[in-house]
């Protein structure tokens, strides 16, 4: 077990408003971690805290590269007033200090929104290839050798296609690579966006409520393309989720967040029976959980 | 406002006119209705004007009807029709495929169309006051087009950089004697370095704000110039700017001119050709490379700012350097548009870089439908060509009296015709865009479904 994320005494104040309280947790490589609460209980401005939208007030957000002797940096890089340091084939970095499309590009978190953010105006298959911006625009020569049609972009473009085309197919979006996203049902957006994110070729997945206004035929489908970019991608995945049919069956380990503070974390199986969640989920306090439980049944 | 009645509703439509009128009325009164006029003794007498005022509430209500009657219903059942066909490009989608070749080609035409219809020295007015002034603004509106079509920023000071590049290439050509075609890329590139520098303040900046900003450059670089004598000798402005030479044959009646070297008779026309086909190559290369740039990670780039900047930033774009370099190549083809216009006058002022242009370009790119270039196009035909043809309207100086000069109404028109694109085309006359890649099937995208920037 080797931590991919550490994400430390995180807090995040809106003026007087404690989004996020004192939170620390723990990713592991290859792990599904959820992050689950009530609304308004904080996750997503905990995403936008690790993907660099949101400089968090206090607290510090690691991620490692590579071989897992690199948090051995950690304190030497918290020290010095770098974003991130590199080891041998390991590469730390501190999130907090990176801007927003650094995280992405350089530390390979990516990430979907909870309100979809397509390119709508822009084609299935476009969107995808502005996903592979980076490594599309060293191969044009950052545009000075593209204009001229000199080096190997068109190579690096067919290579970016037929990555898209790849991505396409696992979530069964090939027929419609032609047509502007903001045509595609509901469904079909929200797997796009994933397919768009896993385009930047992340180590670490964040998806912000991807099973939200799915039928259960296409969350399950859901489940499966989770597990699959997993294993397949050696990808690792922070998941937030009302859906607690996608939380129970794909995630390895739960995040419990009430009022921006922590109040569990632990595997599925012991965070469903924690009457602390289950207070917080039916808004009342703990001694009155039995009362409740007895209440509706459970 | 009243909203329309509904279909066959014809005392609500008469109902609905006769308010408007009423509003008519009250507005025009004052306006319209009375008029102070300074009588032989100085002194000022109100004079009332009645006709007149029921003449423009009379237009004013039978425009309501006309409206009621038969556009709003008309629009009605489009709308519905439009909804059926949800995402299906709109059939002037099409027609912007079909239409680049035949423009092209009846632009490389054009001189001698003009001159074989009009002869040598009736062709010079067409050539100059409408292909090379049409082609200029068809140049400017490429490279705004950049700016606000593809990469969405709002930029209302876009002048600036017309007007740097016609300063440097006549400050640089009177001063140092380079050439034209040497002073060329240096005018863009001046341009360009400009841009970033506007860039720089206001990439924060979003929307209004961001149109504020723009606007307020624009009018820095001209006071500059209006007050920086010693350099661009202010409001007089610079005179006697070399004209381009064809390969070093200046185009002038000495024993060196082109004239005498060719043995053709004396005229202006061969001047004015090889200006023309210039600024020509010019707006074709700027399409050219625009095209290029599209089908290039950095013109996909600008789009996707144009469409949700965060979700650029969530995959890992820079987007300050691709807003950056929007500014900079959009503004370099300004600086080029320029360079040619200072090289064209052989004068240039403050006076030619006013507001008014920025307006004028901006409205070209929208009206022509935002990313579109043949839209574009059509548009810089419609709206400079109508200008320059409001000048040979002199059969309604016969109708209207000799006082009646149609240039005067040269606004109310641009007006008219930007409420009217508006009403029938919101998006521009060719609003749907083609992918810049494609798996299967090269698809038209609806301009219903592609955002328009908010900076
Ligand atoms: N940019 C912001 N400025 C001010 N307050 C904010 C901002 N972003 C979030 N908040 C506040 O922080 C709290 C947590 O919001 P957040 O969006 O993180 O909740 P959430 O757990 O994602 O909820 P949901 O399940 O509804 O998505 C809310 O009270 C919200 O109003
Ligand atoms: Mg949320």
């Amino acid at each position: 077990m080797t931590a991919l994320l550490r994400v430390e005494h995180l807090t995040m104040r809106f003026g007087g408003l404690v989004a996020v309280n004192d939170l620390s947790f723990t990713t592991n490589r290859g792990d599904i971690t959820a992050l689950i609460g009530p609304n308004g209980a904080g996750k997503t401005t905990v995403f936008n805290c690790i993907t660099g939208f949101y400089k968090p007030s206090e607290g510090r957000i690691a991620l490692a590269h590579g071989a897992p002797e690199i948090w051995e940096e950690l304190a030497a890089l918290t020290q010095r007033d770098a974003r991130s340091v590199a080891r041998g084939d390991g590469a730390l970095f501190l999130l907090e200090r990176m801007p927003d499309y650094l995280v992405a590009h350089r530390a390979k978190v990516a990430r979907t929104f909870q309100n979809i953010r397509l390119f709508s105006g822009m084609s299935v298959l476009e969107n995808l290839l502005v996903a592979q911006h980076n490594p599309l625009m060293a191969a044009s020569g950052y545009t000075a050798l593209g204009i001229f049609g000199i080096g190997n972009y068109g190579r690096a473009e067919r290579a970016a296609i037929a990555a898209a085309r790849h991505w396409l197919d696992l979530t069964g979006l090939t027929d419609r690579a032609d047509d502007p996203a903001g045509d595609l049902p509901y469904g079909a957006q929200r797997r796009l966006e994933i397919a768009r994110a896993m385009c930047t070729e992340p180590v670490l997945l964040c998806l912000d409520e991807p099973a939200a206004g799915l039928n259960p035929r296409e969350t399950a489908e859901l489940n499966e393309l989770i597990l699959r970019i997993r294993s397949d991608h050696n990808v690792s995945v922070l998941l937030i989720e009302h859906d607690m049919s996608v939380v129970m069956e794909i995630s390895d380990h739960v995040v419990v967040l009430d009022y921006g503070v922590k109040i569990a974390d632990n595997v599925p199986a012991a965070v469903r029976d924690d009457p602390k969640v289950i207070a917080a989920y039916l808004g009342v306090e703990d001694k009155e959980v039995g009362r409740v439980e007895a209440e509706v049944g459970l | 406002m009243a909203t329309a009645p509904a279909k066959n509703d014809i005392a609500g439509a008469f109902k609905d006119a006769g308010f408007w009128a009423l509003v008519a009325l009250g507005l025009f009164l004052p306006l319209i209705g009375f008029r102070a006029v300074q009588d032989i003794h100085n002194e000022l007498t109100l004079e009332t004007r009645w006709p007149l005022l029921f003449a423009f509430v009379a237009i004013v209500a039978a425009g309501r009807l006309l409206h009621n009657l038969l556009i709003a219903p008309w629009r009605e059942r489009r709308r519905v029709a439009a909804r059926a066909a949800v995402g299906a490009p709109h059939w002037s989608a099409r027609l912007g495929s079909v239409l680049a070749p035949l423009f092209i080609g009846f632009a490389l035409a054009y001189p001698a169309i003009a001159v074989w219809l009009a002869g040598a020295g009736g062709a010079v007015k067409w050539i100059d006051n409408f292909g090379i002034q049409i082609l200029i603004y068809v140049m400017l509106g490429f490279g705004l087009n950049i700016v606000v079509g593809l990469a969405g920023l709002l930029d209302l000071g876009y002048v600036a950089f017309y007007a740097v590049g016609a300063y440097s290439y006549a400050l640089l050509a009177q001063t140092f004697g380079f050439s034209f075609f040497m002073l060329l890329p240096v005018a863009g590139i001046l341009a360009a370095f400009w841009g970033m520098m506007l860039g720089f303040p206001v990439l924060r900046l979003r929307g209004d704000y961001l149109a504020i900003v723009t606007l307020a450059f624009g009018e820095i670089i001209r006071l500059v110039l209006i007050n920086w004598v010693p350099v661009t000798n202010g409001y007089a402005g610079i005179a006697s700017i070399p004209r381009p030479t064809f390969f070093g044959i200046p185009f002038n009646a000495s024993d060196e001119g082109f004239a005498a070297v060719f043995g053709l008779p004396l005229s202006p026309i061969y001047r004015l050709v090889f200006l023309y086909y210039i600024i020509l190559a010019l707006a074709l290369l700027n399409s050219f490379v625009t095209v290029r740039l599209r089908r290039l990670p950095v013109g996909r780039a600008w789009e996707a700012l144009r469409e949700d900047e965060i979700a650029c930033r969530s995959l890992g774009i820079n987007t300050t350097n691709t807003k950056l370099t929007a500014f900079a190549i959009g503004a370099g083809f300004g600086g080029f548009a320029g360079a040619f216009f200072a090289a064209r006058q052989g004068f240039i002022s403050p006076e030619s870089f006013t507001f008014m242009e920025s307006a004028t370009i901006l409205s070209i790119v929208v009206l022509g439908g935002m990313g579109s270039q043949i839209g574009v196009a059509i548009a810089a035909i419609a709206m400079i060509g109508g200008t320059e043809a409001l000048r040979e309207l002199d059969v309604l100086k016969e109708v209207f009296g000799n006082d009646f000069d149609p240039t005067q109404y040269r606004m109310l028109l641009f007006g008219f015709a930007m409420v009217l694109i508006m009403v029938v085309r919101p998006r521009g006359l060719i609003a749907a865009r083609e992918a810049s890649v494609h798996l299967a099937a090269r698809k038209k995208i609806s301009g219903a479904l592609v955002r328009e920037g908010r900076g």
